[in-house]
């Protein structure tokens, strides 16, 4: 036990010089993909814990993560900003002078999500799987239709330009870490174990006395509020949103974080997160016109994507536990690795 | 202790069960028998909530549950385990104990997750309530085990555990021998006794062999086709014609 | 609103629904047999009519050629994307097919991306579905007209196998009882790739005649109506053609109505099908022509 406490703080400590090191000599380009995978953590655990950990399989992210990001962005700006960004119709009034705080506006802007979550679990989550998958994308939709249309409000299509840049290197990962050990501390509570009980058999638990619709919808708004924190983020890193971001393509991301990790791992999710956000940055080439020396090609968007759904369909088809299956990182389970190493290269006598 | 009126559950124009009365007074073993098909188990899940009985009452304790949801019958007192096990397959035998407590553990889940110190004092009780209960029926050194690695007849043990960490004061088995030798039965049957006395517990099982649970009930109700066919004391039961015809040619 | 433009507006919800009813036919069809949503039916629905704008295009055949060889084109890939994706999954998570599902959706789509070009292409005018028809004062596309005919003749067709047939039988019979239809010797690999085959030959012609009414390809296409018509298959009771059929014709009704009474939700008609979906799982979960079914403990 204490082997481990010591080596999880010295994890920590490299881990944090990692990031303040990254942050001051990476380049802008590398710090910003840095981050995004920071954010991209965030998104996946909060899918995770429905996916994964509830059994709830929702396919509405992208909507929680719309309401997250436009609430913290309104509440951000300067008034002379939002007069800039409604050319076409003006805010409301109201809206037009509140300025707040970019942590509280980050709460304020999770809780909003949290709250449009109470309004659609309640009707949709006594619905099952794939009935629930497609309520849930449907209340997305409708999220997204309605973003689009009040033009005093969000802007519109036109969507929001100049949104303050907060979402430092240190404000995502310090986010990031804060959801890591959250979900952890969650998922090894007692509460966190009626969500795997409901996940594994929903009979069974209601006859064990658990209140499932309960545990369901404290799931799915506690998934919401980090999806709306983590759009508000996202937001804030790249500055312009709009209605056309928050399609089922952005879900279709972090259900690929979840899946490629393992459903139900942590672990996977967050080496997912980076794996995925570094992996879509670094295969941008194959969208941009290319010079092969032996041929040239005009660049094909879609072709990265093409990759990823591969990439997807291959793991679901193949190998259904992703990278980690449900396990989690242990020091034991890292040591182990590296004891079996060495004990095969002793002849393979432990 | 438990009481149903005249309980009846259709299912379109099937009638899995018509105009049950059951009445168990409290510390009673108490069979439910009858031939498979026999409408057992569906008259379990009308007492569980798991049904809404198409008519009828059940009062337990004195108060209508007719129709309230399961775990708000659990929460009354009233635990079952399954004819076909269902144990939660990703987790280990303690942790499949613990999901059970956490009933009484009345804990929100913030304090659950931000560990605070009531929540820690009731998650240690808890830990030694469950393993009190798998020390007494012989699981405590398999704890750590996946619950679906466990042999069959420790499964159908564990799903009786789990049942009694939600602290019930009615308990209904259903079928728990299903699957098991005579011997095993015969065991079992003796445990069913034990933990009765032990957790003051008042029990009604399901089973459809009548032999083995002749010995551990006090009284038995028969079924068949849904309806109450006879009803009595073991010995009566064994020579009631009706129940030989019912039987004939099952067992 | 004055009664011309009243029936002008009917002939459109008829036609879109019909559209609808073909492409929510294929999802009722697979939802009955495998319980499976098959996201990837509506870029099925789009492959149909790129197939057919190739084939006219850059093949220069005959339109009627064209048409039937972009529809055997749909239907085999119909059956090639249940062998690939769906049928090792066949018993595994509902979850991990759902997520297959999803995976080719985005598959197909991208890989449309790439092969057809993001920009949208037009359709070359066909003039026996391209000509202005007059009735008194309302006028309307012929192509209108024939939409709710061919949906007619082929819903009947598709009846007939359902319910006349050897092959309908053993449909039915793999959608009541998978196992139990094995065991009676049914080939229920190739009944479930027959009905994939005959769901996606149904979206070809709804690719096909969408396409002629909205003259605009684009390998996105599938998306919007992929989704309706799943609503629309639920909101009819999924599994039951009948429902599908219900579903689609209500839900091209009340898009069109809406708009042209309410024009000041025009923006918000992409949220219709997605209301009434929630509506009708709330009030009568099963659909409104389905049954209700109860868990077995």
């Amino acid at each position: 036990m204490k082997r481990n406490t010591i080596l999880t703080i010295a994890g920590l400590v490299v881990l944090v010089a990692a990031v303040g090191l990254a942050d001051s000599i990476l380049g802008r380009f590398t710090v910003r993909i840095l981050n995004l995978s920071a954010i991209y953590i965030i998104l996946a655990l909060s899918l995770n814990l429905l996916n994964g950990f509830t059994g709830l399989f929702s396919l509405g992210h992208a909507g929680f993560m719309a309401v997250g990001a436009y609430v913290s962005a309104i509440l951000t700006m300067t008034p002379a900003q939002k007069e800039m960004n409604f050319f076409l119709e003006p805010i409301v009034p109201i809206l037009a002078r509140i300025q707040l705080p970019f942590p509280i506006a980050l709460i304020v802007a999770g809780l909003c999500a949290a709250l449009a979550a109470v309004l659609i679990g309640v009707p949709a989550l006594r619905l099952r799987d794939d009935y629930l998958a497609i309520a849930t994308l449907g209340f997305a939709e409708i999220i997204r239709v309605i973003i689009t249309n009040i033009q005093s409000v969000t802007n519109g299509a036109q969507g929001l330009k100049a949104i303050p840049k907060y979402s430092t290197t240190w404000v995502v990962w310090t986010v990031a870490a804060i959801a890591v050990v959250f979900m952890l501390a969650l998922v090894r509570s007692s509460y966190g174990r009626t969500m795997k009980a409901v996940r594994d058999d929903e009979i069974a638990a209601e006859a064990m006395g658990i209140d499932v619709f309960k545990v369901k919808s404290t799931s799915f708004v506690i998934s919401s509020f980090m999806a709306g924190v983590g759009g508000a983020l996202l937001g804030h890193l790249i500055s312009t949103i709009d209605p056309k971001m928050f399609t089922l393509m952005l879900t279709f991301n972090i259900l690929l974080i979840v899946v490629l990790g393992g459903n139900g791992s942590i672990t996977g999710s967050v080496l997912g997160a980076i794996i995925v956000t570094v992996l879509m940055e670094a295969l941008r080439f194959l969208d941009m016109p290319m010079n092969l020396v032996f041929f040239k090609t005009n660049g094909l968007p879609g072709l990265r994507m093409v990759i990823f759904s591969i990439l997807l369909m291959i793991v679901v088809l193949y190998r259904q536990r992703g990278l980690m299956g449900n396990k989690e990182f242990s020091w034991d389970g890292v040591l182990g690795i590296f004891r079996r190493k060495n004990s095969t290269r002793n002849g393979g006598r432990p | 202790m438990i009481k149903t009126e005249n309980v009846s559950m259709r299912f379109g124009g099937l009638t899995a069960v018509s105009d049950l009365n059951i009445q168990i007074s409290k510390n009673e073993i108490v069979g439910l028998i009858g031939p498979n098909g026999a409408g057992k188990t569906t008259a379990f899940n009308t007492i569980t909530g798991v049904y809404k009985p198409t008519e009828g009452k059940v009062i337990f304790k004195g108060e209508d549950v007719t129709g309230a949801k399961p775990h708000k019958i659990t929460e009354r007192g009233i635990a079952r385990t399954f004819q076909n096990i269902r144990l939660w397959k990703d987790m280990d035998v303690l942790e499949n104990v613990l999901v059970a407590c956490h009933l009484r553990m009345n804990v929100g889940v913030f304090a659950a997750t931000l560990h605070l110190p009531g929540y820690r004092a009731k998650e240690k009780k808890s830990r030694e309530f469950a393993m009190s209960l798998l020390d007494s029926v012989g699981l405590a050194d398999l704890a750590h085990e996946p619950a679906t690695s466990l042999p069959y007849g420790k499964q159908r043990r564990l799903e009786i555990v789990r049942a009694l960490a939600t602290e019930p004061s009615l308990l209904l088995l259903d079928e728990p021998a299903a699957g098991m030798n005579p011997q095993e039965s015969l065991e079992l049957m003796e445990f069913i006794g034990k933990i009765r006395d032990q957790y003051d517990l008042t029990i009604l099982l399901i089973e459809h062999h009548m032999q083995v649970v002749m010995g551990v009930c006090s009284r038995m109700y028969v079924l068949d086709y849904g309806v109450t066919i006879a009803h009595g004391t073991p010995d009566e039961i064994r020579r009631n014609p009706k129940v030989i015809e019912a039987y004939l040619g099952v067992d | 609103m004055e009664l011309s433009t009243f029936f002008q507006q009917l002939t459109n919800a008829l036609s879109l629904g019909s559209l609808y009813a073909l492409i929510a036919i294929g999802y009722t069809m697979v939802y009955g047999i495998l319980r499976l949503i098959n996201f990837a039916h509506g870029d099925v629905f789009m492959l149909g009519a790129y197939f057919a704008f190739y084939a006219v295009t850059a093949l220069a055949m005959p339109w009627w050629v064209a048409f039937v060889v972009a529809l055997a084109l749909t239907a085999a890939f119909g059956m090639g994307l249940e062998r690939v994706a769906y049928r090792p999954l066949r018993d595994s998570p509902k979850i991990s097919v759902m997520i297959s599902a999803i995976g080719a959706s985005f598959l197909i789509e991208n890989v449309g991306i790439v092969l057809f070009g993001g920009r949208p292409k037009s359709f070359p005018s066909i003039p026996l579905f391209d000509t202005v028809v007059h009735f008194g004062s309302v006028s309307m596309l012929s192509v209108s007209l024939f939409i709710p005919v061919i949906t007619a003749v082929v819903l009947g067709a598709l009846l007939w196998i359902v319910h006349g047939t050897k092959t309908g039988l053993a449909m039915r019979a793999v959608s009541t009882d998978l196992d139990a239809a094995r065991l009676m010797a049914i080939d229920v690999n190739k009944t479930i790739s027959l009905t994939f085959g005959i769901g996606s030959l149904l979206a070809g012609v709804g690719g096909i005649m969408w396409t002629m009414k909205y003259p605009q390809l684009n390998p996105l296409m599938g998306v919007m109506p992929g989704l309706k018509c799943f609503i629309a298959a639920v909101i009819g009771g999924i599994g039951n053609i009948q429902g599908a059929v219900l579903g689609g014709f209500l839900l091209g009704m009340i898009e069109i109505m809406i708009v042209a009474f309410l024009p000041e939700l025009t923006g918000y008609r992409d949220a219709f099908a997605f209301v009434l979906l929630i509506v009708v799982l709330l009030v009568k979960p099963a659909g409104l022509l389905g049954k209700n079914q109860t868990v077995k403990v």
